[in-house]
């Protein structure tokens, strides 16, 4: 099944069909379900993420009271129209962090890999989709090429913070993320492959380091590094430009790395961040809610 | 682990494994009483205790025991929907021995008194297991349909259930016995492929020897209907 990213692209090239192909008929094979079935549910996903966007105001705070408006800022910055970042990746910023604050709000999202992540992949999306007003069919390729790379990552490393670091997390999101745009763009299966490799290769080592154990701080703002470094990644791939560790041994390294972290790092909030002066505070304080 | 382990679940945050999966405890708790709670008491173990509140897991919960599953957007105002319900509830916590750090225990009364004592932890991407039921030790993760039989320790308590649901065309996916170390009681956990209706359900209930039979109803997914129609 997905057990590597040479096996989906192989694949790709024997039967002369896209990336996305692939993935699409290992789920059916897999769930023993038709093309419309696992269309429709990954339909309901996409729903899911629009909703999300669309219904997010900034005007919800999380329990801890950290986390909560940024997106807002972010948007309305965008707006003046004077962002570094300019118009498509100040748009990703912005919804990076209005997805991953919703989260950590208590709103409703789509784990994409998981909750603490689930900012990046539609921060990339979302705002292309809008500009460049995406087709159903380009929206459903970008959607199974990020499953397929996180089914491949999760089968050969890990997608928990807690087994893998940060890395495990907004690094598998990101290479999610890096696929997913490099398909919609009209990279072929290699480009995808080498955009997820470089995606990943720029976040390993990432430690997680929660403070206080909660899903906000750096949770929230490590959505937008994952976002941001996918549509590099992807836009390097599309330029022609090559990893030259294979992606497989790109994933391979990260399970290796994960393994390697001291405990301290794999989101115990003992170390990193949550173990800052300030981390230790808001600790003692959410002790008293 | 399928494609949408990696995109989903669709849930409200911040934790599939502190919120999702609390919910799901708590749905499950309510299901294997087999009625609308009116009383709780809520005991927190291990990181559910250290970071149960910033994570919305008291919340969740609750919720759960009020019918809410992972995707429901009244979750963050379980509190508030609990007062409104009449439910009686606390939240505190407990130190247990060997248990996972992610773990509940859960006792809850219905409005006759028939009380359910459940201990069940959260294993990560919102699955869950449930480890204990009225002291009795058991496993299972309500990925399937199940059923919670209790039955007098006697000859041919296991094969009635078993015929009567093997007649129901009804499929036997795991099936576990357990027996309380000092009672005549014994409980069988039978996770099943198909649904039951509660009228099979209540035909096992009449079967002879049978205590109580209480079932818990995997959670569709939204797209199970979809599924059918699409056939």
């Amino acid at each position: 099944m997905l057990h590597s990213m040479k096996w989906i692209a192989e694949r790709s090239k024997e039967k002369e069909i896209p990336f996305w192909e692939v993935v699409l008929q290992s789920d059916m094979e897999q769930r023993e379900v038709s093309r419309q079935q696992s269309v429709a549910r990954m339909l309901t996903v996409w729903q899911a993420m629009l909703e999300a966007s669309y219904s997010y105001t900034g005007d919800r705070r999380s329990v801890s009271g950290l986390v909560g408006g940024d997106g807002m800022k972010m948007r309305q910055y965008q707006l003046r129209g004077r962002s570094l970042s300019g118009g498509y990746v100040g748009d990703v910023i912005a919804e990076a962090l209005s997805m991953a604050e919703s989260n950590a709000c208590m709103r409703r999202i789509v784990a994409a890999p998981t909750a603490g992540a689930c900012g990046v992949l539609p921060a990339v999306l979302l705002p292309l989709c809008q500009r460049e007003s995406l087709t159903q069919r380009q929206i459903l390729e970008g959607l199974y090429v990020a499953s397929g790379v996180g089914a491949v990552i999760a089968h050969r490393a890990s997608i928990a913070g807690a087994s893998g670091g940060c890395q495990a997390e907004i690094g598998t999101a990101s290479a999610m993320a890096a696929g997913a745009l490099t398909a919609i763009r009209g990279g072929d299966s290699d480009q995808i492959c080498h955009a997820v490799a470089m995606a990943l290769k720029n976040l390993l080592g990432l430690v997680c380091d929660p403070v206080a154990g909660l899903v906000e701080v750096p949770c929230v703002k490590r959505n937008v590094i994952g976002a941001v470094n996918a549509v590099s990644a992807a836009d390097m791939a599309l330029a022609g430009i090559e990893s030259r560790i294979p992606v497989d041994e790109v994933i391979d390294a990260m399970d290796q790395v994960g393994r390697r972290l001291p405990v301290e790092f794999r989101e115990t909030a003992l170390g990193g961040l949550a173990a800052t002066p300030t981390g230790q505070r808001v600790k003692e304080k959410m002790k008293r809610i | 682990m399928d494609i949408f382990d990696i995109l989903g679940p669709v849930m409200v945050g911040p934790s599939s494994s502190h919120t999702a999966g609390a919910a799901r405890i708590g749905n499950m708790a309510r299901a294997l009483l087999g009625a609308v709670p009116v009383k709780a008491r809520i005991h927190l173990h291990g990181s559910f205790a250290e970071t149960g509140a910033g994570h919305g897991t008291d919340r969740a919960l609750l919720g759960g025991l009020l019918g809410m599953k992972p995707d429901d957007l009244r979750l963050p105002f379980a509190f508030e929907e609990a007062d409104k319900a009449g439910l009686d509830y606390i939240i505190d916590t407990i130190e247990l021995r060997e248990a996972h750090p992610n773990t509940a225990v859960i006792e809850v009364w219905d409005k006759t008194g028939r009380r359910l004592h459940m201990q069940a932890s959260s294993l990560g991407g919102g699955r869950i297991m449930v480890d204990e039921l009225d002291g009795i030790s058991v496993s299972f993760s309500g990925d399937y349909n199940t059923l919670v039989v209790r039955n007098r320790d006697a000859f041919g308590a296991v094969a009635a259930v078993t015929g009567q649901l093997s007649r129901m065309r009804i499929n036997v996916a795991n099936m576990s016995l357990c027996r309380h170390k000092r009672g005549g009681d014994a409980l069988m956990v039978i996770e099943t492929d198909q649904h039951l209706r509660p009228s099979q359900v209540e035909t096992l209930r009449r079967i002879n020897g049978v205590l109580s039979v209480t079932y818990y109803d995997k959670e569709e997914d939204e797209y199970a209907a979809f599924d059918e129609m699409d056939r």
